[in-house]
């Protein structure tokens, strides 16, 4: 019984290896192919559009309302002990460092990562990648680079805008509902906000967008099983992605602020 | 008949997992003839053609295309030879973001680096080739019948005129008439490009319209080889219950009561 239980263990331990290994690999393969010719420009921007453009207004959404829950929970808090002053601090910084980059991440995720992977994983289960094999296409230059790179320069594009609005979101609640004058908001804002808090947010989202790419076209590329593998493939694309999103925002908070 | 075969197969051998799929195939295909490889569903057939064009990596064994080793071959040189072939799939797979027109041209535009316009003007030349009008161009694959995606996918294949044409199943789905359309369509492509073809098919009447020579792929392996014409009067047992479609005979189907 003990045996039995080390024995899955064990397994487990190294589908996971083995699960890493690939993805590494095949995340390696895709960033060779970004730099290295020939380039497949309306893949390219048919990706950022995809990406970039029509993801905005999930993630406007997510982001003013964030930033609106954001103020109306500190000034809860805050007023306890009278600092409802750090209102302005909390949201700019909560926006910019963490909830920008995080939020978008995880809407881009289960938006643009489902799609990655319902279409490649299609294409794979109906010979669409084999066929542009013998087309004298390679599939990873023509299907994976473009999307690894269009979401990698597209979500920090998105997470400026996430990050104007979740502010704009506080601003509004803060003014109209608690009473802030709202000069002073806009200058606690600005004076608290550090190029540091931006620049770490547009960082975070560079890797974000890259997770998200890479685990669509990933579970897309390797589907398997006709209707069924590429619902699966989809899944896992959503949540590996979401998990490594969190993950890695840990990581990168801890090289960026860890003292 | 030249004494190099165009494609020369010795000792081929595929399994995934546990499952052999293709256990030491031996097979000589000369440059001119039009090959059809008969088989039952999951013999191998369509995982022989996938060696062939390097989709999938074999275990053991070789093939040799027009003197070329695949084996180890990589880049540039996997793709020269990879250029040499024309494809058309079981279910056409056509790319379902692209008009038919760019469906058809897309390997002119990946091999040839000529312009969107000229593409065009080659496809919808293709297509009259294959018995398809010019308004066809702009539609999408899914706006199109099956026997069009089929004629599409051949209009694809023949594009960037290969000297060497597979074909996986092109009647599977396709009512008898539309089938001996897309037959009639296929030899007459083979023809007027003068290319080697191979097909893959387990339809009788369709082997015996596209090939010149058959072949039989049996539990991995080539079983038995001929002219097309004898396919039903082989002499192997096998091969004669096959292409009959009898119950009784030395294949035995895993069929669970």
């Amino acid at each position: 019984m003990l045996l039995d239980g080390v024995a899955a263990l064990g397994r487990a331990t190294l589908d996971v290896c083995r699960f890493a290994g690939r993805l590494a690999l095949f995340a390696l393969e895709g960033l060779s192919h970004i730099v290295r010719p020939p380039f497949y420009g309306r893949m390219f921007l048919r990706a950022l559009i995809e990406v970039g453009y029509f993801s905005l207004p999930v993630v406007a959404l997510t982001a003013i309302f964030t930033g609106m829950v954001l103020a109306l929970q500190s000034y809860t808090g805050f007023s306890r002990f009278s600092a409802e002053g750090a209102i302005a601090n909390v949201v700019v910084l909560s926006m910019t460092r963490e909830l920008g980059p995080v939020l978008a991440g995880l809407m881009v995720a289960g938006r643009v990562g489902a799609a990655m992977a319902a279409e490649l994983g299609t294409m794979r289960v109906t010979d669409q990648i084999d066929a542009l094999a013998t087309l004298s296409t390679h599939p990873m230059k023509y299907l994976v680079a473009p999307r690894l790179f269009a979401a990698t320069l597209a979500l920090p594009f998105l997470v400026v805008i996430a990050d104007i609005l979740g502010v704009m979101g506080g601003f509004i609640v803060a003014t109209a509902k608690l009473g802030f004058n709202p000069y002073v908001y806009l200058h606690n804002t600005l004076t608290f906000m550090q190029t540091e808090d931006v620049v770490s947010g547009l960082v975070k989202a560079a890797v974000f967008g890259f997770i998200v790419a890479l685990m669509g076209c990933f579970q897309g590329y390797n589907s398997r099983g006709g209707a069924e593998g590429v619902g699966s493939a989809t899944t896992a694309a959503v949540v590996n992605a979401s998990v490594l999103i969190l993950a890695f925002d840990y990581v990168l908070t801890e090289m960026f602020f860890a003292r | 008949m030249s004494s190099t075969p165009l494609i020369r197969i010795r000792g081929l051998k595929k399994a995934f997992g546990e499952k052999v799929v293709l256990d030491g195939v031996d097979l000589d295909i000369e440059a001119g003839t039009s090959l059809v490889i008969i088989g039952g569903s999951g013999s191998g057939k369509s995982v022989l053609i996938k060696c062939l064009l390097g989709l999938i990596p074999f275990d053991a064994g070789e093939i040799e295309v027009g003197g070329v080793a695949l084996s180890g071959l990589r880049g540039r040189q996997r793709e020269a030879v990879r250029a040499r072939f024309g494809m058309l799939f079981q279910n056409a797979a056509l790319f379902d973001s692209l008009p038919v027109w760019e469906n058809v041209a897309f390997g002119l535009l990946a091999r040839h680096q000529i312009s969107r316009r000229e593409a065009r003007e080659a496809a919808i030349g293709v297509l009259a080739q294959v018995g398809l009008a010019a308004d066809v161009a702009d539609l999408y694959p899914a706006e199109l019948s099956g026997g069009m995606q089929k004629r599409v996918g051949l209009a694809r294949a023949i594009a960037a005129r290969p000297d060497i044409l597979c074909f996986d199943e092109p009647t599977t789905g396709l009512d008898p008439i539309m089938g001996a359309i897309i037959d009639g369509l296929i030899v007459d492509c083979v023809k007027r490009l003068g290319s080697t073809a191979i097909a893959i098919t387990h339809d009788m009447a369709s082997a015996q319209r596209i090939g010149d020579r058959a072949a039989m792929l049996y539990k991995g392996r080539i079983i038995w080889e001929g002219a097309a014409a004898d396919l039903l009067n082989s002499g192997n047992p096998i091969v004669d219950q096959f292409t009959h479609g009898r119950r009784e005979g030395p294949i035995q189907m895993d069929v669970r009561r």
